[in-house]
C-alpha cells in the first residue's frame, strides 16, 4: 500500500484509476457474476455519477464526498427506474435493452450540452480539498488515498452482501432462472435490488472519476467503457469478487504499457486475449487458477 | 411538397437495403444456432476492403468485385467457423459475445494497419453515378441499383427458403432442431452453409456500403448496432423480419435526421428499446 508513495507522480495517477476501475468491475460483477445478467451499458450508471458529480461543482457546490453521495445516488434512482424492465428479459433482448439504453443515454448527453458540454466534455469542474486540507493535485496522493479507500470500504460491504442470504439467492437466479420462484424466493425483486446496489456503485466509481481528474467527457457513457469493464472483470474471473480488482490490474497496467507504443494496435492483442480467455480460461485468470488448485489438491491426494 | 417525403422515403429504403443485406445472415444464423456473432460485420468490412483493393491496386471494374466479395466473406466465415466458433456453440450468451468481440476488435486493429484509418474512396462507373430525375424528384442511380440488388437477393433468397430442399433443412433446423437432427438432417451442416452465405451477403454488403456510408476500419463497430438492431427488431431467423425491420430502420433514421437533426440517433434506440419491450422476441420472432 505505502509502495506507490515512492512511485512518480504518473504512477499514483494510474494507481488510482486502477482503484477506480476495480470499483466499476466490482458493480459489474454484482450483476454479471452473481446474478447472472449480461450488460452491455454498464456504463450508464458510471456517466451518470460522474457527470452529476461534475455537474454540481459546476454548479458551485464542490465538497467531494457529499458529491459522491449524491451522484451515487443519482446513478442509483436511474438504475432502480431500469431495473423495471431489466428483470423482466433473458438473452438476446436482455443484451440489446442493456445495449440500447446505454446508447440512449450517450446521446442525450451528447445533445443536452446545455448541461453536459456535449463533445467538447464538461467545462469548470471544481473540486474542494477534501475533508478542507486535502487537495486534489496534479501529485495525486489525496485522489489515490481517496479511491483506494473507497473501494476498500465497498468492497467489504460486497463481500457482506455476497455471504448473505441474499447473495446465496442471488446465485440462485443466476444457476437457475426457473427454479427460484418455484422455492418462493422473490426473484425478480432481488434481480431489481442487485441491479439498483450496481448501479449505486457504478455511480460511485463514476464520480470518483470526475472528482480525481476534475474532467467529465462523453466516453464515461460510451460503449467503449462498458465493453472495457467487461473485459477487465472476465479477465480477472466474474462471479469471484476479486476478479474485477485484478482484471484492473493486469488490464490497466498493460494498457498503460502497450498503447505508449501504438494505441490502435492495443486493440489487436486485446481483442486476442479476449479470444484466449473464452477458449481456454472461460471464468478468468482466478478460474483458472481454482482448476489449477483443484488439479493438485487430487494429484495429492 | 411531396419531393422531400419521397426523397427521404427513397433515400430511407436504399439505407434499409443495405442495412438488410447487412443483417439477413445473423438474424438466420442466431435463429438457427442461438451463437450471438457480434463479428458479422467484420465480413462485412473484409468484402468492403477487397473491393477496395481488387478496383485500386488491381483496375477491376466495380460491378466484378462485388462476387469476389461475396466470396471472402462466405469463406473466411467458414475458416472462422471451423476453426474457432465451433467450439463456442454451447457457451453462454456471454462467452460468445465476448469471443465475437475479440475478433471484432482484432480485425478493427488489422484493417487499420494495412489500410490506415481513412476513409476508403470508390470511383463509380459512370453508369452508376449521376441521377434520374422523375416527377421533378432526384433518384439517385446508386440507390436505385442498391435497391434492385436487394430485392432480387431478397427473392432469391425467400424462393431458395421456400422451394428447395436446402432451404426446407434450414426452415427445420431453425423450428427445431432437435428434430432436424433427428430426422436426420446434418444441422452442423447446414449451419455452416447457411453462416457461410449469410457472411457472404454481409460481405457484399459491405462492398456496396462504400459509395453509400463511407469504409473505415471502424466499420465493423459503427453499424454492428443497427444492424443488432434490426435483427432484434425483426425477429430471429426471419429473412422477412430483417426485411421489414431493415426498411423500417432505415426510414425511420433518414426521416429522424432529416427532419429532426438535434435528436440524432436517439429516435432509434428508443424505438428499439420500446419496441423490445414490447415484443422482446423480435416483431417476426418466434421465442
Amino acid at each position: 500500500m505505502p509502495l506507490p508513495f515512492v512511485l512518480t507522480p504518473n504512477y499514483l495517477s494510474l494507481a488510482s484509476q486502477i482503484a477506480i476501475t476495480a470499483l466499476f468491475a466490482l458493480s459489474l460483477d454484482l450483476i454479471l457474476g452473481y446474478a447472472g445478467i449480461v450488460s452491455l451499458g454498464h456504463a450508464a450508471f458510471f456517466g451518470l455519477g460522474a457527470y452529476t458529480a461534475g455537474i454540481i461543482s459546476t454548479y458551485g457546490w464542490g465538497e467531494p464526498l457529499s458529491g459522491l453521495v449524491i451522484g451515487a445516488a443519482v446513478a442509483g434512482l436511474v438504475g432502480y427506474g431500469a431495473s423495471f424492465v431489466i428483470a423482466h428479459f433473458r438473452h438476446l433482448a436482455l443484451i440489446m435493452i442493456t445495449l440500447g439504453m446505454g446508447l440512449l443515454l450517450h446521446e442525450a448527453a451528447n445533445s443536452a450540452s446545455w448541461l453536459t458540454g456535449g463533445a467538447d466534455g464538461l467545462q469548470g469542474v471544481n473540486i474542494w480539498p477534501l475533508f478542507g486540507a486535502f487537495k486534489f493535485d496534479l501529485w495525486g496522493r489525496t485522489a489515490y488515498v481517496y479511491s483506494l479507500v473507497v473501494l476498500f470500504l465497498i468492497f467489504l460491504a460486497a463481500r457482506r452482501l455476497i455471504h448473505s442470504p441474499f447473495g446465496l439467492s442471488l446465485r440462485g437466479i443466476r444457476e437457475n432462472p426457473l427454479r427460484m420462484p418455484a422455492i418462493g424466493a422473490p426473484s425478480r425483486a432481488h434481480l431489481r435490488e442487485i441491479y439498483t446496489i450496481a448501479a449505486v456503485i457504478a455511480g460511485v466509481a463514476g464520480a470518483l472519476l470526475a472528482q480525481t481528474t476534475s474532467t467529465v467527457s462523453l466516453e464515461v457513457l460510451s460503449f467503449q467503457r462498458s465493453a472495457d469493464v467487461l473485459v477487465v472483470l472476465i479477465l480477472g474471473g466474474a462471479g469471484r469478487l476479486y476478479g474485477g480488482i485484478l482484471g484492473a490490474i493486469i488490464y490497466m497496467v498493460a494498457r498503460d504499457q502497450f498503447s505508449g507504443v501504438n494505441p490502435q494496435y492495443w486493440y489487436f492483442w486485446i481483442g486476442l486475449l479476449l479470444v484466449a480467455v473464452v477458449i481456454f480460461l472461460p471464468n478468468g485468470i482466478l478460474g483458472g487458477l481454482a482448476r489449477l488448485r483443484a488439479t493438485w489438491r487430487r494429484a495429492a491426494s | 411538397m411531396l419531393g422531400p417525403i419521397v426523397g427521404v422515403l427513397f433515400d430511407g429504403l436504399a439505407y434499409g437495403m443495405l442495412l438488410f443485406l447487412l443483417s439477413v445472415g445473423l438474424s438466420v444464423t442466431l435463429g438457427m444456432m442461438n451463437f450471438i456473432n457480434l463479428a458479422h460485420l467484420s465480413f462485412g468490412m473484409l468484402g468492403g476492403y477487397v473491393t477496395v483493393t481488387l478496383m485500386d491496386g488491381l483496375g477491376w471494374p466495380f460491378l466484378a468485385t462485388l462476387p469476389v466479395a461475396f466470396v471472402a466473406g462466405a469463406v473466411a466465415s467458414l475458416v472462422l467457423e471451423r476453426v474457432l466458433f465451433r467450439r463456442a456453440y454451447r457457451a453462454s450468451d456471454l462467452d460468445q459475445c465476448l469471443l465475437t468481440i475479440g475478433i471484432v476488435f482484432m480485425s478493427v486493429a488489422a484493417a487499420a494497419y494495412i489500410y490506415g484509418t481513412v476513409q476508403q474512396p470508390v470511383q463509380l462507373p459512370s453508369y452508376l453515378t449521376g441521377s434520374v430525375t422523375f416527377l421533378s424528384v432526384n433518384f439517385a442511380l446508386y440507390r436505385l441499383f442498391l435497391i434492385a440488388t436487394a430485392l432480387v437477393i431478397t427473392g432469391v433468397l425467400v424462393a431458395a427458403l421456400e422451394w428447395t430442399r436446402f432451404g426446407a433443412q434450414v426452415r427445420a433446423a431453425v423450428d427445431n432442431q432437435r428434430m432436424a437432427r433427428g430426422l436426420g438432417i446434418s444441422v452442423d451442416g447446414v449451419f455452416a452453409i447457411a453462416f457461410a452465405l449469410g457472411s457472404g451477403l454481409a460481405g457484399l454488403g459491405g462492398a456496396l456500403a462504400i459509395a453509400m456510408v463511407g469504409l473505415d476500419p471502424a466499420f465493423a463497430f459503427a453499424y454492428l448496432v443497427y444492424v443488432l438492431i434490426v435483427v432484434s427488431v425483426g425477429g430471429l431467423g426471419t429473412i422477412w423480419g430483417s426485411f421489414v425491420a431493415a426498411t423500417l430502420l432505415g426510414i425511420s433514421d433518414m426521416a429522424g435526421k432529416y427532419y429532426i437533426p438535434e435528436l440524432g440517433s436517439f429516435l432509434i434506440y428508443l424505438v428499439m428499446v420500446g419496441l423490445l419491450m414490447w415484443r422482446p422476441a423480435g416483431l417476426f420472432g418466434r421465442r
